[in-house]
């Protein structure tokens, strides 16, 4: 098939967000499902196309898809071009998204049933989709900063979809601002490489970099700042504030948002600009120390939240921390053996784990808040305290949650065991500090996830208490019943499929097929079978899988069998209990003193006085000096008309003595 | 006593003088407007003055002369009903009552 397929991969979502805009909504708003079928269709269409590329990129030899170059506009011997770089790690990136989009739209015609803001909740939807497939796809920096913003953009339309209710509206502009902040440093950095090496095009930094034509502290400061720039997406540890209260937009959009899009973008630029990063070594320990500790920081949280969607707020930080920490340790892992493995090997080590480790949290985690979703569509609540007991009202979304949450944690031999395995192999081998660091949070994340767990299916049913999340979601037509009731099919099924993935996909890199179309060539422990249980003869599995089996024991004793109080453990740890509760009160840190005393007190008062009392005093007393000297002025006019006569006579006498005498 | 040049000079002088004072000493608006003539007419007996006794073939300051009573009778035609709107509005030519354009 001809390549120009490749561009309707991203335009085709554009087409249907643009088909809802200007023809469904208004003309059609009596139609509401013809929109989500819009989005729908153009997603599946993409999808298919998707596997296309994947497929073509598979078969060729080099692993590209060759997509000539369009040329956009020509200014005075600066010339930027339109063009889709299709390589292995795009057509991954590629078909995740699509398809955990595709998934997530289905579902949506169930949660978002009934919901005024319909045909346009579809319309952002696809313009969401849309940009980052089209991030994923772009060929250069600047086209793909285009979409990075644009990512931006949408996840402030959807995260704030039910503006009217404050704290939404106060979320967007969070994920804006904050995103924003990083998005700074990605501009710097983008402008650092295009200064040092005069283009943008992605391929030609990556072989500038490879090739030492961009070196030092050039080299770091452009890493640092495409690194704050992912930092900011993905929410790593200085930005990662509007994480969870993105929280605020409709559930779908948290499962869209934190498996597939958003929050991947950060990872994936990483991955894609990875050989800029390689070659500095300060560059990678930065990666990976702020991963490491993104990963145990944001864990810790989850323990105490009582808000599910929050939890898995927090483990979608603490996740995505783990692929920063498995592409700075791969990376390192030059530095670490001391030279004896190539640098190009580290940068296709890295990237392989950490994308590996995004490909099954796509699914996962795409489930964990599908799940959510259809808890709240049930309860009306996303509160744990007033959940309990779903399991025998809702058996499915149990099982799927059951599956999601076993893979999170890291159970053989679900997918999340075998990338979190490699995460883990990755950084004992080459950064043995935050090999425990990330042992700790296994242990952190397999507690809180089934701590979640727990609380919301085993037990009794605790009311589903009618609190401030059922006035969000309350909806014509969708009465609260008194009894919790399973979810309509159109939610299952995408449920169903994601679980069956949340098992499966795992086993791609089983004998290595993951990494190696990735460029990294793994040691084959030979056949699929035999890694699958081969795994066990190393010891470092059982020591992950015995920490995640300690966790989730530890969560079974506290909210099932009740043998330790929660209460109890709370109270006894109650200063870690406060400071975890209250998220260390980073949300305080930067709301009352980097905001309110620093922004506010300190510069921008000092700009509005300056403004006040320099620039308006400069402008006002030039106009009030001719004011003033126009008032004295005026008095000349007498309105006297032989006063007029008597001074032109008297000027005219003047000009001619003058004339007369020096001439 | 021939009459030459320098006479009419000094008639033309005076005259202007007499309409300088006219314009600029009296209230009257038809006084002023009189001293106004007074001094076109200054002004045209220099030009026939100075065409006769410089130029003599050429009549250029005779034509000009004309132009100028053309000119000074419009001139009069205008501010009289000028002057004549500004009475019928405020009963008065004084000039220095009608002081409506000052600031």
């Amino acid at each position: 098939m001809p390549y120009q397929l490749a561009w309707f991969i991203w335009t085709l979502p554009v087409f249907a967000f643009l088909a809802i805009t200007l023809v469904l909504r208004p003309f059609f708003n009596h139609r509401p499902h013809w929109s989500a079928y819009a989005t729908i269709t153009a997603i599946g269409a993409a999808f298919v196309l998707s596997i296309w590329a994947l497929i073509t990129v598979l078969q060729s030899p080099d692993h590209l898809l060759a997509v000539p170059r369009i040329e956009w506009a020509v200014i005075d011997g600066f010339t930027i071009h339109l063009g889709l770089l299709v390589d292995s790690l795009t057509a991954i990136m590629l078909v995740v998204v699509t398809g955990v989009s595709l998934l997530v739209q289905i579902y949506s015609q169930g949660y978002m049933h009934g919901d005024p803001g319909y045909p346009r909740y579809f319309a952002w939807m696809a313009l969401f989709t849309a940009n980052m497939l089209g991030l994923v796809m772009a060929d250069s920096l600047l086209f793909m900063y285009v979409f990075w913003e644009g990512v931006g953009l949408c996840s402030y339309l959807l995260i704030g979809f039910w503006f009217h209710k404050k704290s939404a509206a106060d979320a967007a502009k969070k994920a804006f601002l904050v995103t924003r902040l990083g998005d700074f440093g990605f501009l710097a950095g983008i402008l650092t490489l295009y200064f040092s090496q005069n283009t943008f095009d992605i391929e030609a930094l990556r072989t500038a970099a490879a090739a030492g034509a961009i070196a030092g502290t050039t080299l770091t400061l452009a890493a640092i700042g495409i690194f704050a720039g992912a930092a900011g997406k993905s929410a790593q540890f200085p930005l990662h504030t509007w994480l969870p209260d993105a929280m605020e937009g409709p559930t779908p959009v948290s499962s869209l948002i934190h498996a597939a899009t958003m929050v991947a973008a950060g990872v994936f630029l990483v991955a894609r600009m990875f050989p800029v990063f390689a070659y500095s070594e300060t560059a990678l320990n930065v990666v990976a120390g702020i991963g490491a500790f993104t990963a145990i920081f944001a864990a810790s949280m989850g323990l105490v939240a009582n808000d599910i969607k929050r939890v898995m707020a927090y483990s979608t930080i603490s996740q995505l921390g783990y692929m920063m920490l498995a592409l700075g340790a791969g990376g390192l892992a030059a530095y670490a053996s001391g030279g004896s493995l190539p640098i190009e090997e580290a940068i296709s080590l890295g990237v392989a784990v950490g994308m590996f480790h995004l490909f099954n949290h796509a699914f996962f985690k795409c489930l964990l808040f599908l799940g959510c979703g259809s808890v709240n569509h049930a309860t009306g609540t996303f509160d744990m305290r007033y959940m309990g007991g779903l399991r025998k009202y809702m058996p499915f979304t149990t099982l799927t949650f059951v599956i999601a949450s076993l893979s999170l944690a890291g159970i053989w031999p679900l997918s999340g065991f075998w990338s979190k395995d490699e995460i883990l192999v990755t950084s004992w081998n080459y950064i043995p500090v935050w090999f425990y660091v990330a042992l700790v949070t296994v242990f952190m994340t397999a507690f809180y996830c089934f701590r979640a767990v727990f609380l919301t299916f085993s037990g009794e049913y605790r009311g589903g208490e009618p609190g401030a999340h059922v006035a969000a979601h309350s909806t014509p037509g969708h009465e609260q019943s008194h009894m919790p009731h399973e979810s309509p099919r159109v939610m299952l099924v995408p449920m169903g499929v994601l679980a069956v993935l949340s098992i499966v996909s795992g086993w791609i890199n089983l004998s290595g097929g993951f990494s190696s179309f990735l460029g990294h060539s793994a040691e084959s422990e030979g056949g699929w079978l035999q890694t699958l249980f081969g795994v066990f003869t190393h010891p470092l599995p059982f020591i992950s899988l015995a920490t995640a089996a300690a966790g989730i024991f530890l969560a079974f004793a506290m909210y099932n069998r009740k043998w330790v109080s929660a209460t109890a453990v709370g109270r006894a740890f109650s200063p870690i209990y406060k400071v975890l509760y209250n998220k260390y009160w980073m949300d305080e840190l930067y709301q009352g003193i980097l905001v309110k005393s620093f922004l506010l007190n300190g510069l921008f008062r000092g700009a509005q006085e300056m403004d006040a009392d320099v620039v308006d005093g400069v402008a006002n007393g030039i106009g009030n000096t001719v004011v003033g000297f126009g008032k004295g002025m005026r008095r000349m006019e007498t309105g006297q008309l032989q006063g007029y006569a008597v001074a032109i006579a008297v000027g005219l006498v003047a000009i001619m003595l003058g004339l007369y005498f020096w001439t | 006593m021939t009459v030459g040049l320098q006479h009419y000079v000094v008639l033309s002088a005076i005259l202007f003088s007499i309409g300088l004072y006219g314009t600029l000493g009296r209230r009257n608006a038809i006084v002023v407007l009189m001293g106004i003539e007074l001094m076109l007419n200054a002004a045209n007996i220099s030009l026939v003055a100075f065409s006769r006794y410089l130029t003599p073939p050429a009549l250029t300051g005779q034509v000009f002369a004309l132009f100028v009573i053309v000119v000074a009778a419009a001139e009069a035609a205008v501010a009289l009903a000028i002057i004549m709107t500004i009475y019928r509005n405020r009963r008065t030519i004084e000039v220095d009552k009608i002081d409506l354009m000052k600031w």
